[in-house]
């Protein structure tokens, strides 16, 4: 028997207590009389490990961008216990063979539960269903499916994959954006972009698909999951569609609850991101959409860029940015004037996401569930070095700015792959264990 | 002032300064020797990442002027073609010495990336980037517009233009304005010289935003003509590639609609000058009789063009001008 007991820990309710690990799972303290390792969690706060719904991890194809090494390190230290991996790899990740890869060299690295995303359409086109079934059936267990990066634009393609996939209780995660509204976008449309001469992004080429697609989950009782949500006119569609009934959930990224497009100004590519940064007002309908719970989730969208595709002019620049080792501070500092408490970035953070992709071992600090935990100290002043990160992606838009969460640990079904500030021992998921079930 | 990357950036006393050595520089032209040492030993790069012959030659003409070495870098046909980054190819003329950059860019905000990415150190001039801004073009048009309401000579050697702004002054700039660098860096230059500026587009070339601008806007060219005794109206030119893009249904309704037809000249006031960037599409956006009124300053505005460039490189390159020590400055 492998135990673990985790002494003093501020718990998300704000009780203290202790937390027993036995074999994976969490126990009663009463069953863990001798662990085998002790750790002190005084003055630390003790999360349910974080679920990113959304993240890059570029392997297979850009191994010189990410791996799944790399980027599961990376989750480990920023307190996550299972990733989604996007489809837009190369090859994509729309075939059983492919999201199986990523699931098995998920495992190979042990720093977190690797759970690959189906591509909706065959190689991101927009035109063919992919096998999702297959996806489904396949040892990687999909159950998200996302063209992300693409629109699935066709609203009959889209309305045909939400209908498909209820045969496995599967979720379609929309990456909303009209792709004519938006040809040759470099940031968001609006005074910033007038003035910079940049061609604009509209907040309603994601408003209209939302609405769409709202009609269309509507329509056929099927599941809808919104990605990165970026505009106050979104929150508004979606708010209107939760009290309408219609299943829909949605996500917003740390940097979009924090940053503005008037970063665009300096003309620095860190901040190019799509969909890209908006206004104050939209930040501040993302953050109090957050805080209602409109938006269910915070997922990180981590896009990991080598520096040749950043260190250039803007409009040649790629999009995206990094984010896992930085969300839970992002988002904590950009929250702080919602009362927002460790109960609510447990659930915004956690508990959510693992619902709606169907973890069952995530999101919880139960007895009996796997012990996917991370320990916070929540008073940790620290400036964001992105060279220190162990993402390969230096593309982090926080650079110098100080938050004030620290991840101490990080642990993995009872691992501890993330231990007091530094990268752990992967966990061995090819032994028996918790995490094949 | 270490570089000029936009007009927005300049108060009213640095663009007065500006164009008071672009006068000075004016009276080069007309010497026996057109030429100044003052740039001396000094080696000015033309970085063209788009082409434009007009801008090369006129930042070409000024560098020689002034006495400097000129190398022109053209993107086409270049290494830049072949992949090659703007870091790279920033350090490289950097590595051969160039004491001061010129960048005319095709995307938004590559000038200023130059300037501030610390990849090079030499003052940097924008010479155009994207849809963004046109310093030196908006320099030129004010130093024209500045002859011009003075009642001088709108080119060559004239007195009396000399510490003036364009107080009161009113100037249309009409067309495409969402897609123009001149307009955006009009704006902010005439409006910091005291000029009011209106904008005249149909909607589709305006940029969602612009209502934030300092400066009145139109949709009608002609209640726009009977509202504002315009001092100076000045037609952009429309890209034909526009026409595929449903920004307005055709050339004809365009040149209807927004074009300065032979009618529509007749109804400016007697003293408005007709100005043009160029180069001008004739049937178009302009017609034969505003081209080629006496009112039009298009050839005015291309000779001033090249002693608003001598000012703006003398300023960069040694900390120099007009007020400062001016031609005093040639020693």
């Amino acid at each position: 028997m492998n135990s673990t007991l985790i002494r003093a820990a501020r718990m998300p309710d704000g009780t203290r207590a202790d937390i027993a690990i036995v074999d994976g799972v969490f126990a009663d303290p009463a069953d863990a009389a001798s662990p085998s390792t002790v750790v002190d969690a005084d003055g630390l706060l003790a999360l349910p490990g974080l679920v990113d719904m959304h993240t890059h991890l570029r392997e297979p194809g850009r191994e010189d961008a990410e791996t799944i090494l790399t980027g599961s390190r990376a989750a480990a230290a920023g307190g996550y216990t299972a990733v989604h991996a996007m489809a837009n790899t190369s090859p994509v990740a729309d075939t059983a063979g492919v999201v199986e890869q990523v699931h098995r060299l998920g495992r190979a690295a042990g720093f977190t539960q690797v759970v690959p995303v189906g591509a909706v359409t065959v190689g991101l086109a927009g035109s063919t269903l992919a096998e999702l079934g297959a996806m489904a059936d396949s040892e990687a267990r999909v159950r998200m499916f996302s063209d992300d990066g693409h629109c699935v634009w066709d609203p009959l393609v889209m309305r045909r994959a939400l209908e498909y996939v209820k045969a496995f209780d599967g979720i379609i995660a929309q990456h909303a954006q009209e792709p004519r509204l938006t040809e040759g976008a470099q940031m968001n449309e609006g005074a910033v972009s007038a003035q910079l001469g940049l061609p604009g992004w509209p907040a309603v080429a994601e408003e209209s698909i939302i609405a769409r697609d709202v009609l269309l989950a509507e329509h056929v009782g099927s599941r809808l999951h919104v990605c990165h949500v970026s505009t106050a006119g979104s929150v508004e569609l979606i708010r209107w569609a939760k009290a309408r009934g219609i299943r829909v959930t949605a996500e917003v990224t740390p940097h979009h609850l924090l940053l503005t497009d008037e970063e665009v100004r300096s003309y620095d590519p860190v901040f190019k991101v799509n969909p890209p940064l908006r206004t104050d007002e939209d930040v501040r309908a993302l953050r109090a959409a957050l805080a209602d719970g409109t938006i269910d989730v915070v997922g990180t969208d981590h896009a990991p860029h080598p520096a040749e595709h950043k260190c250039v002019e803007w409009t040649a620049a790629a999009m995206g940015m990094v984010g896992m080792e930085t969300a839970l501070p992002v988002v904590a500092h950009a929250m702080a004037d919602h009362d927002f408490s460790a109960a609510d970035l447990a659930r915004v953070m956690s508990a959510r996401p693992a619902q709606i992709a169907g973890l069952a071992h995530h999101g919880s600090l139960e007895i009996g569930t796997g012990a996917n935990l991370v320990l916070v100290d929540p008073d940790a002043a620290h400036t964001v070095d992105p060279d220190a990160h162990a993402t390969m992606g230096r593309n982090n838009p926080f650079r110098g700015r100080t938050l004030g969460t620290r991840i101490v640990d990080t642990f993995l079904f009872g691992r501890r792959v993330y231990a007091s500030g530094a990268l752990g021992t992967p966990l061995e998921f090819a032994e028996a264990g918790p995490w094949n079930d | 002032m270490k570089h000029l990357l936009s007009t927005a950036d300049l108060s009213r006393t640095e663009a007065i300064d500006l164009l008071d050595t672009a006068e000075e520089m004016s009276l080069v032209s007309t010497q026996e020797v057109k030429k100044l040492p003052v740039l001396r030993g000094l080696t000015v790069v033309n970085l063209f990442f788009e082409d434009s012959t007009r801008t090369r030659i006129s930042f070409e003409a000024a560098a020689k002027r002034l006495s400097a070495d000129v190398i022109t870098f053209s993107a086409k046909g270049s290494s830049v073609s072949k992949g090659e980054s703007l870091q790279d190819t920033a350090q490289t003329l950097s590595a051969m010495g160039a004491d001061g950059v010129v960048i005319r860019h095709s995307g938004s905000g590559a000038p200023h990336r130059l300037a501030t990415s610390g990849w090079i150190d030499a003052p940097v001039v924008n010479a155009g980037d994207g849809t963004h801004e046109h310093p030196t073009q908006a320099l030129l048009d004010a130093f024209t517009l500045r002859r011009v309401l003075a009642g001088l000579p709108a080119s060559g050697p004239a007195d009396g233009a000399r510490g003036l702004g364009l107080d009161g002054a009113v100037v249309g700039i009409v067309g495409d304005i969402l897609h123009s660098r001149v307009a955006r860096s009009n704006v902010h230059l005439l409006t910091t010289l005291g000029a009011r500026v209106v904008l005249i587009a149909p909607p589709t070339l305006l940029p969602i935003g612009a209502d934030s601008w300092d400066c009145d806007i139109a949709y009608d060219l002609d209640e726009a003509i009977a509202e504002h005794s315009f001092d100076a109206l000045m037609m952009l030119r429309v890209q034909q590639e526009r026409m595929q893009q449903a920004f307005f249904p055709t050339a004809r309704e365009y040149a209807r609609r927004w074009g300065l037809t032979d009618l529509r000249v007749r109804a400016l006031p007697s003293h408005c000058a007709i100005m043009h960037p160029g180069p001008m599409n004739r049937g178009f956006e302009i017609g034969a009789a505003a081209a080629d009124s006496p009112r039009a300053v298009v050839l005015d505005q291309v000779a001033n063009g090249v002693s608003v460039r001598m000012s703006v490189l003398y300023r960069l390159l040694t900390g120099q001008s007009a007020a400062t020590g001016g031609r005093e400055g040639q020693s």
